[in-house]
């Protein structure tokens, strides 16, 4: 009983993180219809840039918790929407006129791109940080088993519901929401309205980067080791996550994050680890054959 | 038109093939990219600074040597295409490849196109399928399994032992081999179980050891994921001790483990660093800002061989080169070599090795 409560809250921490990473690849989905493959690796990128300030940040001495974490959060966003804009920018708007698959290829040239470039500027070598929040909660005891809740986690899980609270705001109610929501059914009159539909997607490709960038921090915080290729199977994850909920969906993301991190801490803690990812992909599978759409998606109408 | 490009590009390739004669090109081979990056870093490290000592007393035969890097990424399929464009280039001597998954499938390129080549992958699979022009300069799982798994079941006598891989060639090998000699001393590992490398998370495993009461984890694998493990256990209250084999050598280890890294023990052979004959080139690495850890050492000792055996043959072609090292002796800076039938290092030797506020030393 007292594990199967721990192995609840590590299913949920991961989920939380592989929802922020999922958010991204279903809103680039969402309105361009395009698979953005180097997702992960801005996650990536986020993860590094956040390495970088912690370290700077405590070479000035800053020994403040709550400043640095903000400091350090506020500088990933605002480094790594750069970095999806570029992306956008170079990689994809080129593209967008194209066939299908050749976004796709571009994206991967990206992803590849980006794990590169990162290993030759910062070397190969895992990048650690000293251990920034270590206490913890002990809920309670059973046996000689104590059930912890890490102040990682609770961060974790408060961060990423905060922001999708913020986020439904943004889609539902703002004026930027119902562009971008315009702009997923249709781009041409969105453009004739009047909107800048570059701006809309340009914008969108920044808020995911900036997701995946508190992804990156909080990755950083929680696990406190980075290296250049953490993107790659995070970001796999991710993205089957965002496929199990039904790609396109906001909400549909989070919890095809959350499944997937709770099927893997169960299934790791009472089968096998060795066939997580099995379980994982199998659920997904099984989605799909009866709900190709995943599990919130909206079943596709042909445009005519 | 096409007729030209054809005679142009045979016209450069015999230049190019011209061009190399000049000098004896020597391959090294392993992941200088992807996630194990680092241990492509050291063998680079240690073979370039060999390269130019050799080259600095004046080369192999007379010949200036020169060398040919090649990135698998510890990806089979690279693996493969990288010994295809090592033989292309006509390289006499290969040093490589690192993972074991990458050795076997490149060292059938290398046996075929008869270019002997000396590896440090553990896998027994890698010696033990008859090719000849195969030499491991370093011992294999199931020596380094037994030596771990029988100081586990003497020290640890009592308390619960998992046994964990990351399901690679090498990480699954060296865990079933620990597990028999486990078994063999009468203990059955608590759980048998493997991980997937290259993910952060192993919370789960972790609340798992933690439930099960199990403070002993012996681990095949590498040792990024151990560093994770290590610190989420430590976060989460468990008190792990680790055995892992010569992956574990690295100090990237202690960094991103911190404290944690004293409860790991390993196996690796007896640490060149300390061989009396290596002292002058241990420094050169040290006066170069490289500490000469892991495979650093053994990368070099690959060159030394190359240049020794070529020297003893009086030749890099194939057939002598490889009787002289069939059957000669070399002094190298990680100690005498000489290979048996199956070209497995005759004398490895494996030590238990722990971690002790970054340095690492043999323990009894």
């Amino acid at each position: 009983m007292a594990q199967a409560i721990q192995q609840l809250i590590n299913g949920l921490t991961l989920g939380a993180v592989y929802g922020l990473i999922a958010i991204g690849y279903t809103m680039v989905y969402g309105i361009i219809g395009m698979i953005n493959f180097a997702h992960g690796d801005i996650y990536m990128v986020g993860a590094f840039i956040a390495v970088t300030s912690f370290t700077l940040l405590a070479a000035f001495g800053v020994s403040s918790v709550p400043f640095a974490l903000l400091a350090v959060l506020v500088v990933a966003i605002a480094f790594t929407s750069v970095y999806g804009w570029a992306v956008e920018r170079i990689a994809y708007r080129p593209l967008r006129a194209s066939n299908r698959l050749a976004p796709l290829i571009s994206a991967i040239g990206m992803s590849i791109f980006l794990e590169n470039m990162v290993q030759v500027t910062q070397g190969a070598r895992i990048k650690p940080i000293r251990p920034i929040l270590t206490g913890g909660i002990n809920l309670f005891t059973q046996g000689t088993f104590t059930v912890r809740l890490f102040e990682t986690q609770i961060l974790i899980i408060v961060t990423t519901v905060a922001l999708m609270a913020g986020f439904t705001w943004l889609i539902t109610r703002t004026s930027f929401g119902r562009q971008q929501r315009a702009c997923e059914q249709d781009q041409v009159v969105t453009k004739v309205l009047g909107y800048n539909v570059d701006r809309i997607i340009s914008v969108t490709f920044m808020i995911g980067a900036g997701l995946a960038a508190v992804a990156g921090v909080m990755v950083t915080v929680y696990y406190g080791v980075v290296d250049f290729f953490i993107g790659f199977v995070v970001g796999i994850k991710a993205f089957t996550a965002a496929v199990l909920g039904g790609i396109g969906s906001l909400p549909g993301a989070m919890l095809g994050g959350l499944i997937i991190g709770l099927v893997e801490s169960f299934w790791a803690a009472y089968l096998s680890a060795e066939y997580k990812d099995v379980a994982s992909f199998a659920i997904l599978i099984l989605v799909l054959m009866f709900r190709p759409t995943g599990l919130l998606g909206r079943p596709e109408v042909e445009k005519v | 038109m096409n007729r030209n490009v054809l005679l142009a590009s045979c016209l450069s390739l015999m230049t190019m093939a011209g061009a190399a004669h000049a000098e004896y090109l020597v391959g090294i081979a392993g992941p200088m990219t992807g996630q194990y990056a680092s241990a492509g870093d050291q063998i680079r490290e240690g073979a370039q600074q060999a390269v130019a000592d050799i080259n600095a007393k004046g080369g192999v035969l007379g010949q200036k040597i020169k060398l040919v890097i090649g990135d698998d990424a510890c990806d089979p399929k690279q693996a493969v295409s990288v010994a295809n464009t090592m033989v292309d280039k006509g390289i006499v001597f290969m040093h490589g490849h690192w993972c074991s998954s990458s050795t076997i499938p490149a060292s059938d390129v290398y046996n075929e196109a008869q270019i002997p080549m000396a590896t440090v992958s553990t896998n027994p699979k890698v010696t033990s399928r008859g090719l000849k022009n195969i030499f491991r300069i370093m011992g294999s799982d199931d020596q380094q399994g037994t030596v771990g798994g029988t100081y586990l079941a003497t020290h640890f006598k009592g308390k619960k032992i998992a046994v964990i891989d990351d399901k690679s060639a090498y990480g699954q090998g060296l865990a079933d081999e620990t597990a028999k000699a486990l078994k063999a001393h009468g203990v059955t590992p608590a759980l048998r179980d493997s991980i997937t490398a290259g993910e952060k998370d192993y919370s789960s495993l972790i609340s798992k050891l933690k439930a099960d009461g199990i403070s002993v984890m012996a681990y095949g694998g590498y040792h990024t994921e151990v560093a994770l493990i290590l610190r989420q256990a430590q976060q989460a209250g468990l008190k792990l001790t680790v055995m892992g084999g010569d992956t574990m050598t690295n100090s990237e280890l202690v960094t991103a483990a911190g404290p944690a890294s004293n409860n790991v023990l390993f196996t690796f052979a007896p640490d060149p660093r300390k061989n009396p004959e290596a002292a002058a080139v241990v420094k050169e690495f040290r006066d170069a800002k490289i500490e000469p850890e892991g495979y650093v050492m053994y990368a070099y000792a690959a060159m030394q061989l190359f240049a020794e055996a070529a020297k003893q043959a009086g030749s890099v072609k194939y057939a002598p080169l490889q009787h002289a090292l069939a059957t000669g002796d070399f002094n190298t800076v990680i100690g005498k070599l000489a290979f048996d039938a199956h070209g497995n290092d005759k004398s490895p030797g494996f030590v238990v090795y722990q971690w002790h506020n970054g340095k690492y030393d043999t323990v009894k």
